[in-house]
């Protein structure tokens, strides 16, 4: 862009340096942290609806409403936590440089992600209560159901990378907001599901 | 803020400047310029706002007699129901944070974009499909709940409108947690680095509250549609009492969203009003740090006052008090700003063009709106005049004696750096008078209309009503003819005006350094502070010095 600008105007020489088509700093795992403070919100208000459905009952969950098995659930929550454990090392991996670590800790994630998606539908399939049994049924399906959405979303993302990293130098040492987005999200996945299982499972 | 004064009358020679003027294509596509945005956001909520002025003119004519004569209770249901979602989802919500943040903040704190400019784009992008989407519900049977959409009788009334308004309001809440995202990150990221905080123009301060609020309060909604839409299409019972639902809950979470969406769409033109008054009082802005710190306590108490909505709901009688306590402590803030902007005005050389006239209009209705509010928070009252035509002219006296006072305001005062180009003073006067008084006759009397007892949301009411009912129904019909002279004055001026130059008002904020309308990416070369926001009558370049001094102290 040519011109001139009228000697008048204060110009500030360092920033008159800058051309007009300059970058302005990665701003992008800012404004993902804050989107998933509204993600969480969505949860946040799920969750107190939950507690206030729960709170008003005279009795919870409703008589009649088969006992939950605890096992797979736990051993989902385990599967889950640690993958978070596991994502960390993909970090620290494309941190040093090292694409081949994060390909194989990305994929060990991806695959707890499955192994968790799995055991939620199997769990689904074989409890004795459906969406429309009553209204503990109805928040049980609706709130993992919400969060197994973002369990899906997360894993295409860890894939997405993966995929992505197959290209030689898409991902390095100071270029690898993919990585670090996907270990974010996974992050928040894994948290909220801690207090979902509380909520539903344990209280 | 320091005295040193030099910019305010020369922004860069305009025939020096070789930019490219935006073409009338370019607003039809996916543009990630963050001034093309601004104007598709005001341009399609006008259209959205002429549609739901329709409607309103509809529920008027209807109620211009006892009997429902012109449309069948049904279809005034409809109505209603559409009026005031399009008014709030489609216009008012878009304009401010849409249309006027998204113009404004990058040129205001001499950024030369929004931090996420794809981003931007997608969240306006979202509106106009959902906006059809809304509109083809017309011919499908259209939702007839209210916009509050309240189960049971959101589930009991046309799944099909039910479930496009739900779909519509999902959507609109997505594309408005994005534009919250970015306002955000823009605020506090972009600045350039010269500029700290306290050193931005109030309206910067005002959309960092919205944005606040967008992404605390949206979310929440989000979760009340999702389980509303399980109750609708899925037949489980969250909020149906049939089924041992608890109607109450969705209530807490809808006003959990919709107490502060009423701060979403008036803190935009609460920094709208405090850039407008001091260039055109040539004063500074009377407690800068007052005012832009009540933004903050505004977004923080609007979080938790939601169920003063709820005072009739079976609320316990101590939460009752609780927020009828923290509404009415709503005012102070408020009130802070309205002395804030009338000290600036006091003693100053008052222009009364026509972006004055519409900010005064605004501080005069929306103080009335205010006091409304605060007699609606007192439980014994709200009780006594629930679901009647009090509420109504409140909240119609803070949405358009405040919201569409404010985004006149905000086009009147920034017509000239958007086209470049003047809008015919006069014409905007006669605007001004016709929307004033067309709308005052419309809504006061609503107030004894509510006192007497007439409810709102019915088709038909008790022929004593009938008198002041017509009153409103022809200040209705005022105020629609309002638009005329304004829309004839806007697009004939905005090709046809004389042109404006960079720097029309002599203001000192930074949008006005740059020609008009500003070039692509906004600046030549970033600016640098040298003086603060609203440092006028400190240079007798601009002004006589003395005359302002003897009042300011």
């Amino acid at each position: 862009m040519q011109g001139s600008i009228s000697d008048k105007t204060q110009i500030n020489i360092e920033t008159a340096t800058h051309d007009s088509h300059h970058e302005h700093p990665d701003f992008r795992i800012f404004g993902l942290i804050v989107f998933l403070v509204a993600e969480g919100m969505i949860f946040l208000g799920l969750f107190i609806a939950y507690m206030a459905f729960r709170a008003m009952a005279p009795e919870w969950p409703p008589a009649g409403t088969p006992k939950l098995d605890l096992l797979l659930p736990g051993v989902n929550t385990v599967v889950l936590i640690a993958s978070s454990l596991v994502i960390h090392q993909a970090d620290a991996a494309i941190k040093k440089n090292d694409v081949k670590g994060l390909q194989l800790w990305f994929g060990i994630t991806a695959l707890m992600g499955i192994v968790f998606l799995g055991g939620q539908l199997y769990e689904y399939s074989h409890l004795e209560f459906g969406l429309r049994t009553n209204l503990f049924a109805s928040t049980f399906y609706v709130l993992t159901g919400f969060h197994g959405l973002h369990v899906t979303v997360g894993v295409l993302l860890i894939l997405s990378v993966l995929w992505r990293s197959l290209k030689s130098e898409h991902y390095g040492t100071n270029n690898h907001f993919g990585v670090e987005a996907a270990e974010i999200y996974w992050h928040f996945v894994d948290v909220i599901w801690i207090i979902l299982f509380i909520l539903l499972y344990l209280i | 803020m320091t005295a040193e004064l030099s910019i305010p009358t020369q922004g860069p020679a305009e025939d020096d400047i070789v930019h490219n003027p935006r073409r009338w294509q370019d607003y039809f596509t996916f543009s990630t310029d963050h001034k093309v945005i601004g104007i598709q956001y005001f341009v399609t909520g006008f259209i959205f706002y002429i549609i739901g002025g329709l409607l309103a003119e509809g529920i008027r004519t209807e109620l211009a007699t006892p009997d429902p004569d012109l449309v069948d209770p049904a279809t005034y249901n409809s109505m209603f129901t559409m009026h005031g979602t399009i008014m709030i989802f489609l216009w008012i919500v878009p304009a401010g944070t849409g249309a006027f943040a998204n113009y404004l903040l990058p040129l205001m704190i001499g950024a030369r974009d929004m931090a996420f400019p794809k981003l931007n784009a997608v969240a306006f992008w979202i509106i106009p499909p959902t906006g059809l989407l809304l509109m083809a519900s017309f011919f499908l049977g259209p939702a007839q709940a209210g916009w509050t959409s309240y189960p049971p009788l959101s589930l009991l009334t046309g799944k099909v409108g039910e479930g496009i308004w739900i779909m519509s309001l999902l959507l609109l809440g997505t594309s408005s947690i994005l534009g919250g995202i970015n306002f955000f990150t823009t605020i506090l990221k972009m600045r350039i680095p010269s500029m700290s905080m306290m050193q931005m123009p109030l309206f910067c301060w005002a959309m960092l509250a919205t944005s606040l609020l967008m992404l605390i309060a949206t979310p929440v909604l989000t979760g009340a549609l999702i389980l509303l839409s399980f109750d609708l299409i899925a037949g489980t019972a969250f909020f149906n009492p049939a089924g041992g639902g608890e109607p109450v809950v969705y209530q807490h979470m809808f006003w959990f969203y919709s107490h502060p969406a009423v701060y979403i769409m008036v803190l935009p033109f609460f920094g709208v009003i405090s850039e407008v008054i001091p260039v055109h009082c040539r004063k500074p802005i009377f407690g800068y740090g007052a005012i832009a710190y009540s933004s903050m306590v505004i977004s923080f108490l609007g979080l938790i006052v939601w169920a003063h909505h709820m005072f009739t709901s079976g609320t316990p009688p101590w939460l009752r008090m609780f927020f009828m306590i923290t509404t009415m402590v709503i005012a102070v803030p408020t009130g802070i700003k309205i002395f804030g902007w009338l000290a600036t005005m006091w003693g100053g050389k008052i222009n009364l063009n026509t972006p004055m006239l519409f900010a005064m209009g605004f501080i005069s209705t929306f103080v009335i709106g205010g006091i409304t509010g605060v007699m609606l928070a007192a439980v014994p009252f709200d009780i006594h005049v629930h679901d009647t035509y009090f509420v109504v002219a409140h909240l119609h006296y803070v949405l358009f004696g405040g919201s569409v006072f404010g985004i006149y305001t905000g086009i009147y005062h920034w017509f000239p750096k958007v086209t470049g180009r003047h809008i015919n003073d006069t014409w905007g006067k006669i605007h001004f008078a016709l929307t004033y008084i067309g709308f005052n006759v419309t809504f006061l009397p609503m107030h004894i209309l509510g006192l007497q007892g007439m409810p709102r949301r019915v088709a038909m009411y008790a022929p004593e009503f009938q008198g002041l009912n017509q009153v409103c129904t022809y200040g209705s019909y005022v105020l629609a003819i309002s638009t005329v002279p304004f829309l004839v004055n806007a697009i004939w001026c905005a090709y046809k005006g004389d042109k404006a130059g960079s720097n029309p008002w002599n203001a000192l904020t930074l949008e006005w350094q740059t020609t008009s309308p500003p070039q692509i990416e906004n600046f030549e070369v970033l600016p640098v502070l040298t003086t603060g926001p609203y440092d006028y009558g400190d240079t007798a370049e601009v002004e006589e010095p003395a005359k302002v001094f003897t009042t300011s102290g």
